[in-house]
């Protein structure tokens, strides 16, 4: 399993981490980020890459 | 055992080497950066740093584990190469070999040259830069702005927070105009001039007075205003001039082809990031250099497996290369967010909302959709994105 953690306080929802991973950060409709915790093994690649282009840099992925 | 030498340790220096690692290059890696930090992220130094305090350590960038046995030589200016010897020159005189390069220096603020006392004169790139500027940006200090693009304004609208009187000058008609368009730009005036900044727009400054340090500025319309800095925020200078001498185009930073790859028979070369300039399939054959925060993640995905390719005597992967040019803004509460390159636009559409308030505007030229910008409107921009990406 990917454990996503994204820290909050950081996050100011541009949302770019939608575009590399949608089935697990999405923004709702007041347009703020929601995520899953946990994503399944196979897409950890994706997961990386949404991290690496949050402009916050508040995704960690382990 | 062959070495990739990576010349310039920000973003895209970092991103190429995890770019290399993701494609098989098992190789030793050496990053040589003239800053003595480990890369760092750039855009808070105009915005919640410079508001808050620059604490380098917390903009520093995770660093993939499949890059922790590369070697940094950090605060170690590189001076010059030799394509053909495939080394590079450090600052006193030591040398690199290498069998791959990966270009990633960047740019600098362009500086003009105005008459006057130098002391007080400030441009914004680096964490040094940010901790020099930050000590000035105290309550009732005269902060004078020259350039009113996107780092010139995000810094006066930080100045506002902290209790400066602010001055913008620029030749420009209106703040961001190039990125933005008339329309938005002039809106994006408003909302500065009514936290109290005052623009001095199509003039510029003509001189500084004052002994070493600068105490007043004169504009080319005659004005005089009292300054106790001056952040210079007017366009930028690739970082090449170490690269000269080996018959590379150097006209706006350094071409590459679509696969990121420097042309020259001399070495495996790629180049990423601020100073690339390289095809989009998404605009057309004209390889442009896009200064946005997302492109040196963007050309280093591709210049990693190229570059890789190269050093086992492969023909790397040719085909168009797409990346959508993305950047966000910060001013006040208000967050602008683009897709594309409005910049290359001649004609704007408010599709949603009004430019004073939340607003999603559209940019077009003759070949339809170019670009869109959100104000305060980000989580609508997908549909948006996605027309932009089917332009390929
Ligand atoms: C204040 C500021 C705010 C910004 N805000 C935004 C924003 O809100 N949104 C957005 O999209 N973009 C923003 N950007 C742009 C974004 O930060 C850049 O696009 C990005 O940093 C480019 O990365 P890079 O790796 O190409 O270059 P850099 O990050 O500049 O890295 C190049 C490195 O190479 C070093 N170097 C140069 N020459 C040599 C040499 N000869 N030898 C050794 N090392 C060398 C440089 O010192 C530097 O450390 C901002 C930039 C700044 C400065």
């Amino acid at each position: 399993m990917v454990k996503i953690t994204v820290d909050m306080d950081k996050c100011q929802h541009y949302g770019q981490c939608c575009f590399e991973a949608e089935d697990v950060f999405a923004l709702d409709e007041s347009g703020k980020l929601v995520y899953s915790k946990e994503a399944d093994e196979s897409r950890r690649a994706d997961v990386e890459s949404a991290a690496d282009v949050c402009p916050m840099q508040a995704i960690t992925v382990e | 055992m062959q070495r990739v030498v990576i010349v310039g340790a920000g973003l895209g220096g970092l991103r190429a080497a995890e770019s290399l690692r993701s494609a098989g290059y098992s190789d030793a890696i050496t990053i040589v950066g003239d800053e003595a930090y480990l890369p760092y992220n750039r855009p808070p130094l105009s915005k919640e740093a410079l508001a808050g305090g620059v604490d380098i350590e917390s903009l520093e960038f995770r660093r993939k584990a499949s890059v922790d046995d590369v070697e940094w030589l950090l605060g170690s200016p590189v001076v010059g190469c030799d394509l053909a010897a495939r080394t590079v020159t450090l600052d006193g005189g030591a040398s690199l070999d290498f069998d791959g390069l990966v270009v990633a220096s960047g740019i600098r603020p362009r500086r003009l040259p105005i008459p006057g006392p130098a002391g007080g004169r400030f441009a914004l790139r680096t964490a040094a830069d940010a901790l020099a500027v930050r000590e000035y940006l105290i309550p009732g200090a005269a902060i004078i702005i020259m350039g009113a693009g996107f780092i010139g304004c995000e810094v006066a609208a930080t100045a506002i927070k902290l209790g400066c009187s602010v001055h913008v000058v620029a030749l420009d008609e209106e703040p961001m105009v190039r990125p933005l368009g008339q329309e938005l730009g002039a809106a994006m005036r408003r909302r500065h001039e009514a936290r109290g900044v005052r623009f001095h727009l199509g003039h510029t400054i003509v001189a500084f007075t004052g002994d070493e340090h600068v105490r007043s500025a004169s504009l080319s319309d005659g004005t005089e205003l009292k300054a106790d800095i001056v952040i210079e925020a007017v366009g930028s200078v690739a970082n090449t001039e170490w690269l000269n001498g080996n018959n590379l185009n150097l006209s706006d930073g350094l071409l590459t082809d679509s696969c990121m790859q420097v042309e020259t028979p001399l070495a495996p070369m790629v180049a990423v990031g601020d100073l690339a300039r390289h095809p989009n399939a998404l605009f057309g054959s004209v390889p442009r250099r896009i200064e946005h925060w997302n492109i040196p993640t963007e050309t280093a995905r591709r210049a990693g497996p190229t570059l890789a390719s190269l050093l086992a005597g492969e023909e790397p992967d040719r085909s168009p290369f797409i990346a959508m040019p993305a950047f966000w803004s910060d001013q006040y509460e208000t967050k602008l967010q683009s897709f594309g390159m409005p910049g290359i636009a001649d004609r704007t559409e408010v599709t949603s909302g009004s430019v004073d308030g939340a607003c999603i505007i559209e940019y077009f030229d003759a070949t339809g959709l170019v670009g869109v910008i959100g104000v305060d409107r980000t989580a609508e921009l997908a549909p948006y994105r996605k027309a932009l990406l089917a332009r390929s």
